[in-house]
């Protein structure tokens, strides 16, 4: 009970819009070039749901689309982990705005839409699942937080799970107090059941004493240090670099670490 | 299989109702309310609270100073009753600082910072006054970073943020954490506090009722919002374990609507169902249902439905809102260690300020409290965005 398959993975950032794209950086065949992100289009809400949400929402649910539909899993009965540092700020920036006006007209919408579980919401009600959801927070280890949370569950209930990490930048004045330096979200569907279709083998060994792998390119190693979602990037560089499965190579283990903050490093052994 | 149960083996709840557990018990036993009309801060509403006296002249000071928040303050007084400290050290004497796993229930941290700095914002550049500390305060992580380092705890640690649902789900965390290997052992908690948001918030939805909050009531009208810290300890139960024992849990989403409860409770059925199969329990070795029971119209009447469904009218049930008011991310610890209360002293509940139950309604809701010995009972979570939880406690009665 240590090791997950990875059957999808979703990704936006500026200059990684999308698996195929940002694989192709990370294994060094593209440029990392930090163009303006694609607008997340999170096309599976129905367009009266995409008008009230926010930008955090569309992100979150970007990802998790391109994910669920490069594993061809049924959404709808799979459980998600979901996983930020601060959640909505642009929401939470607004509330506390209004609090300061007479009468302080916070906006019921904007209310209901402060909770960290608001993209997990949405979710459950576009796929119709109504599988299990936990939200989370780590602060800069969120990334890590969720992926152990979601081996947890797939490991405890035999179940795949679909795994989605998200941070956007803070609006002003909060960004002075917290700086993301650009949005980035990151999911990955994991099976406990070793099977044939895979992108990866995952095994996770908690409380090591080794530092968080690093980036050789500074501006991607910017990126993983500017935004809690991005400290996936050693995991996702790891796997873009594997031989496709079916490609005849010599089967190499790469090693990569997880800042879990007080709790040591979470160590990854990525395989084909 | 029924899951592995894991013991209660020490636990405390600060609420409205006074500082750990015997003020809680006290007053459930008294039937005595720790609501009052709202007078936190300048809040202009028209309703009743569930506040927690004396925060405001407890400040946080030394290396916790950055932690400075009423939440944060909630938290420190909740963890310093029912001697949880020294039952945590022990236990770090046992597992070792780092085996031991932090998981905390919160829906807004210490936002009440942000309100705070948002009023006091330079009129001219716009910027936050200087003292103000996001990470330690507003940010949701804050409520498990604080309690860890409170703690002297060096394991896994996360908040975790799913509405009302939060601390009932960070039992669920925390089992798959230990089932995992990731923690020998787990701090359990939730902790909310009262904050503008939450209060102007729930006003503007029309959720927040003007009087003491009446459950099931043929008049219910909304909530009250209360705070709260709980807290527990996790460890494997023994053989013959005489503690509360955590013997199931479900979790589930309603996949319906943002704010409002699927009509049918769909999955707060699925969550029930889930926490019986993981306990293989039947519906009727339940002895007691501890409600989510916020008062307001639909969300009883949803829950009403899915109790209907699953237990039929029989299984004695009631909602402790009345005592604490609604405290949101922490209302899954404080009525998990309410139904650890029950299970100790052979105590079931009744509803406070509920005059006639709604006949529409049919669970088997009591009003008045109830001498009894119990085995087994149920607590029920659910919140915004359909995230439902429920937890299913049991306790050897030699």
């Amino acid at each position: 009970m240590n090791t997950l398959q990875v059957e999808g993975v979703g990704l936006m950032a500026p200059g990684l819009a999308g698996w195929s794209h940002g694989r192709a950086v990370l294994s060094g065949a593209r440029p990392f070039v930090a163009e303006a992100m694609p607008t997340a289009i999170a096309a599976l809400l129905p367009a009266n749901e995409r008008r009230r949400t926010t930008a955090t929402v569309k992100l979150a649910l970007q990802v998790a689309q391109e994910a669920a539909l490069q594993a061809d899993i049924d959404p709808s009965t799979t459980p998600t982990v979901l996983a930020s540092s601060g959640g909505d700020s642009e929401v939470l920036d607004k509330i506390c705005a209004a609090l300061t006006l007479p009468d302080r007209p916070v906006s019921p919408t904007h209310f209901h839409h402060s909770v960290h579980n608001t993209p997990a919401g949405y979710w459950s009600i576009a796929t119709r699942c109504a599988a299990a959801s936990l939200s989370l927070s780590a602060y800069d280890d969120s990334f890590a937080a969720g992926l152990m949370e979601a081996a947890a569950l797939a490991w405890t209930d035999r179940t795949r799970v679909l795994l989605v990490a998200y941070d956007l930048p803070l609006p002003f004045p909060l960004s002075e107090r917290r700086e993301i330096v650009a949005p980035f979200a990151v999911a990955l569907v994991l099976n406990p059941v070793l099977t044939g279709l895979r992108m990866a083998i995952l095994r996770l060994t908690p409380n090591v004493e080794r530092p968080a792998s690093r980036l050789d390119d500074p501006q991607l190693e910017t990126l993983r240090l500017g935004n809690p979602a991005a400290r996936s990037l050693p995991l996702l560089e790891a796997i873009s670099n594997l031989p496709l499965l079916g490609a005849i190579s010599h089967s190499t283990t790469s090693r990569v670490t997880l800042s879990t903050g007080e709790s040591g490093g979470l160590e990854l052994e990525i395989e084909p | 299989m029924a899951i592995k149960p894991l013991a209660v083996t020490a636990y405390t709840v600060t609420n409205a109702l006074g500082r750990g557990i015997t003020a809680s018990l006290t007053a459930l036993r008294r039937e005595e309310s720790g609501l009052r009309p709202c007078d936190f801060e300048d809040a202009a509403l028209s309703t009743w609270i569930g506040r927690v006296a004396g925060l405001e002249e407890e400040p946080l000071t030394g290396e916790f100073a950055p932690f400075d928040c009423r939440n944060n303050r909630l938290a420190r007084l909740g963890l310093e009753q029912d001697r949880f400290g020294a039952a945590v050290r022990a236990a770090r004497e046992r597992h070792g600082a780092d085996r031991i796993g932090v998981f905390i229930g919160t829906s807004t941290s210490g936002i009440g910072a942000t309100e705070h700095a948002y009023r006091q914002r330079d009129p001219v550049t716009g910027r936050l006054p200087a003292g103000f500390d996001y990470r330690h305060t507003h940010n949701l992580f804050s409520a498990a970073d604080f309690t860890r380092r409170w703690l002297a705890l060096r394991g896994v640690a996360l908040t975790v943020s799913t509405a009302c649902s939060s601390s009932a789900k960070a039992f669920a965390s925390a089992y798959r954490h230990m089932r995992a290997g990731f923690c020998d052992a787990a701090v359990v908690g939730g902790v909310d506090s009262l904050c503008l948001t939450t209060l102007y918030g729930f006003n503007a939805l029309e959720l927040a009722s003007s009087q003491p909050c009446r459950p099931w009531d043929v008049d219910r009208d909304g909530l009250n919002i209360g705070e709260a810290a709980g807290f527990a300890l996790l460890e494997w139960a023994e053989p013959d374990d005489a503690r509360p024992l955590l013997l199931g849990y479900g979790e589930s989403s309603d996949a319906h609507h943002m704010s409002a409860a699927h009509p049918e409770g769909a999955g707060a059925v699925l969550a029930m169902q889930q926490a019986l199969a993981r306990a293989e329990l039947r519906p009727e070795q339940v002895d007691y249902i501890n409600l989510h029971g916020t008062a307001t119209p639909s969300n009883d009447a949803a829950e009403d439905r899915a109790v209907l469904r699953v237990f039929g009218p029989d299984t004695p049930c009631s909602s402790t809102k009345g005592w604490t008011g609604h405290t949101l991310g922490a209302a899954g610890i404080t009525e998990a260690a309410f139904v650890w209360l029950c299970l100790e002293h052979a105590l079931i509940p009744g509803m406070l300020n509920t005059r006639g139950i709604d006949p529409n309604l049919g669970a088997g809701v009591m009003l008045d409290n109830r001498e009894q010995p119990l085995r087994v009972a149920l607590s029920n979570s659910f919140g915004f965005g359909g995230t439902n939880c429920s937890l299913l406690f049991g306790r050897r009665v030699a």
